[in-house]
């Protein structure tokens, strides 16, 4: 199976609230995937600050915010500004540097982490259990922000681990989530390492959010990536992508996967299924719909 | 006060001339406590409360009760029905009145894809839109949308009638056998071998019949029929690799 949950909100006065909305969202499809639960969170100034980047890593040292700041140049002049949080198996790690800067110092640091999401607006936590507890785990019911997304995975092509979870976070403030199987990731693998890419996990989602990547790094926007993806990927496929511009969903040709949205002036949400929806405050007058095979729809900020 | 029931303990709310209405809360009771009370029911007519689109909400039932689901219900809601009437008052998920057999199930706002699939028989209502695969493989099922239904609707159709009071998506009928299908609005691309049908006086009655069993009032010559060409039912040599 494997649960999606994404809440995207176009009404400011409810930034506050989009951690305790997406925490019940989550929480509604816990049943759909059990062995790992993962989240992203876009715009919560107290996990990544203004001017700052963050950073998600597994397998993180102790001593990590140390041996951060102790790396070059960042050494003096930002010492007491690196902030390092723990939730379970991320470790979430905040300076004033871009992410670029801010991945090469971890890495640097750090040689036996992965770095498993980085950006300058969002925070990115991997775990595996069950969903309601990380959820507890990340704080996500306290999580500020425009826009978020959930995943709970009922692992089917690759190991339970941190690394396989959901969502896998390969370029600055992209997210990609994943309900179903690649049939040929292992061929676009090998195109995309033929290219440059390097992989963290054997997860067949990870190939999808690489893919996407590369054509926003070629500066396709996520309308065009995703249209790339279905005439690329073979398989089963309802995928939620976020990045710093806003949120997309596509399905493939067969549409098996479910997907719902629900829209309204002041947010727009996605889900594998309704449950995940019922409880959201003006679900009542939303315009809900499932999304069509392989139309892709983004709303951007 | 009343009986204990499967460990359940339902709340008697109401006492009809010969019959009892038992209210089953879900915020409090299990589906599994609720479909054991109606696979073996003491009672004539059934409240569930705070559905909140759990799944398999009264599946499996096999005898002539009523069931008013008071919200919205998930996936495979009044599954292999046989007898029952069940009345949806929310949206329905995936596989709503799936391998029906008899009875009614209605559902007042939306359902998800595969609605009625592989339905045998009885009525499925569907007052709002169906997505994708309505009518999959319905084996003599009648399904009546007052919506639009979504792509590959009645896909491989056997035998029954689907009423479309809507639009329907791209693929309507695809590979379909000897289902009817009356569509009020537009249709997309048509399935392989599925092609529109005249309608003559006969499809005219069993159309009014539906609607009117629906409760819907369109006016049966507003509708076009589809069925099956015929051309897939034998393998010939142009199908060959």
């Amino acid at each position: 199976m494997c649960g999606i949950v994404g809440l995207h909100l176009r009404d400011p006065e409810w930034y506050p609230r989009l951690g305790r909305l997406l925490a019940a969202m989550l929480g509604q499809v816990a049943e759909r995937g059990p062995d790992s639960a993962g989240v992203a969170v876009y715009g919560d100034r107290r996990r990544c600050p203004e001017g700052y980047a963050a950073v998600s890593v597994l397998n993180a040292p102790p001593g990590l915010a140390d041996a951060v700041s102790g790396i070059g140049r960042y050494s003096d002049q930002y010492h007491s500004q690196v902030l390092v949080a723990e939730a379970g198996a991320t470790t979430v790690v905040a300076a004033p540097m871009t992410p670029a800067e801010l991945v090469d110092a971890v890495r640097a640091a750090a040689p036996e982490a992965l770095v498993v999401g980085s950006g300058s607006d969002v925070t990115v936590y991997k775990g595996i259990g069950a969903p309601g507890r990380l959820a507890g785990v990340y704080d996500l019911v306290n999580a500020q922000g425009w826009q978020g997304l959930g995943h709970t995975r009922m692992a089917t092509e690759s190991a339970i681990t941190p690394a396989g979870c959901h969502p896998f976070s390969v370029g600055p403030d992209q997210c990609l989530v994943h309900n179903g199987s690649f049939a040929n990731h292992a061929t676009i693998r090998r195109e995309l390492i033929a290219e440059g890419a390097v992989f963290d996990s054997e997860n067949d989602s990870e190939v999808g959010a690489r893919f996407v990547a590369s054509r926003l790094a070629a500066a396709e926007d996520l309308d065009q990536a995703l249209r790339g993806l279905c005439e690329r990927f073979d398989g089963f496929y309802t995928l939620l992508v976020t990045s710093a511009d806003g949120f997309a969903v596509v399905r493939d040709a067969i549409a098996c996967k479910p997907a719902i949205i629900a829209e309204t002036e002041a947010w727009v949400a996605m889900a594998s299924e309704f449950r995940a929806l019922a409880e959201l405050p003006g679900i009542d007058s939303a315009r809900i719909y499932e999304p069509e095979p392989e139309r892709v729809y983004a709303w951007l900020r | 006060m009343a009986p204990l029931i499967h460990g359940l303990i339902p709340e008697v709310t109401d006492r009809l001339a010969d019959d009892l209405v038992y209210t089953v809360d879900l915020a409090t009771s299990s589906v599994r406590e609720l479909n054991a009370e109606l696979h073996a029911p003491t009672a004539g007519h059934y409240q569930v409360r705070n559905p909140r689109g759990a799944h398999a909400i009264a599946a499996g039932l096999r005898h002539p009760i009523t069931v008013d689901v008071q919200g919205h219900a998930g996936y495979y809601c009044a599954g292999m029905n046989q007898h029952a009437e069940i009345t949806v008052r929310g949206s329905a998920g995936v596989g709503v009145a799936e391998n029906m057999m008899s009875g009614t199930v209605r559902v007042r706002g939306d359902a998800s894809q595969s609605a009625g699939a592989t339905g045998h028989g009885g009525l499925l209502v569907i007052e709002g839109s169906a997505s994708m695969r309505c009518g999959i493989s319905m084996k003599g099922i009648d399904i009546v949308v007052g919506g639009d239904v979504g792509p590959m609707s009645a896909f491989m159709a056997q035998a029954g009638r689907l009423v479309i009071c809507g639009d329907a998506g791209d693929g309507l009928g695809d590979s379909i056998y000897e289902a009817r299908l009356y569509v009020r609005g537009s249709v997309g691309e048509l399935g392989a071998d599925c092609v529109p049908k005249p309608m003559r006086p006969e499809h005219h009655a069993e159309l009014a019949e539906l609607l009117t069993a629906a409760g819907l009032t369109h006016d049966p010559t507003e509708f076009r029929r589809y069925g099956s060409a015929r051309r897939l039912y034998h393998f010939t040599a142009h199908n060959s690799y």
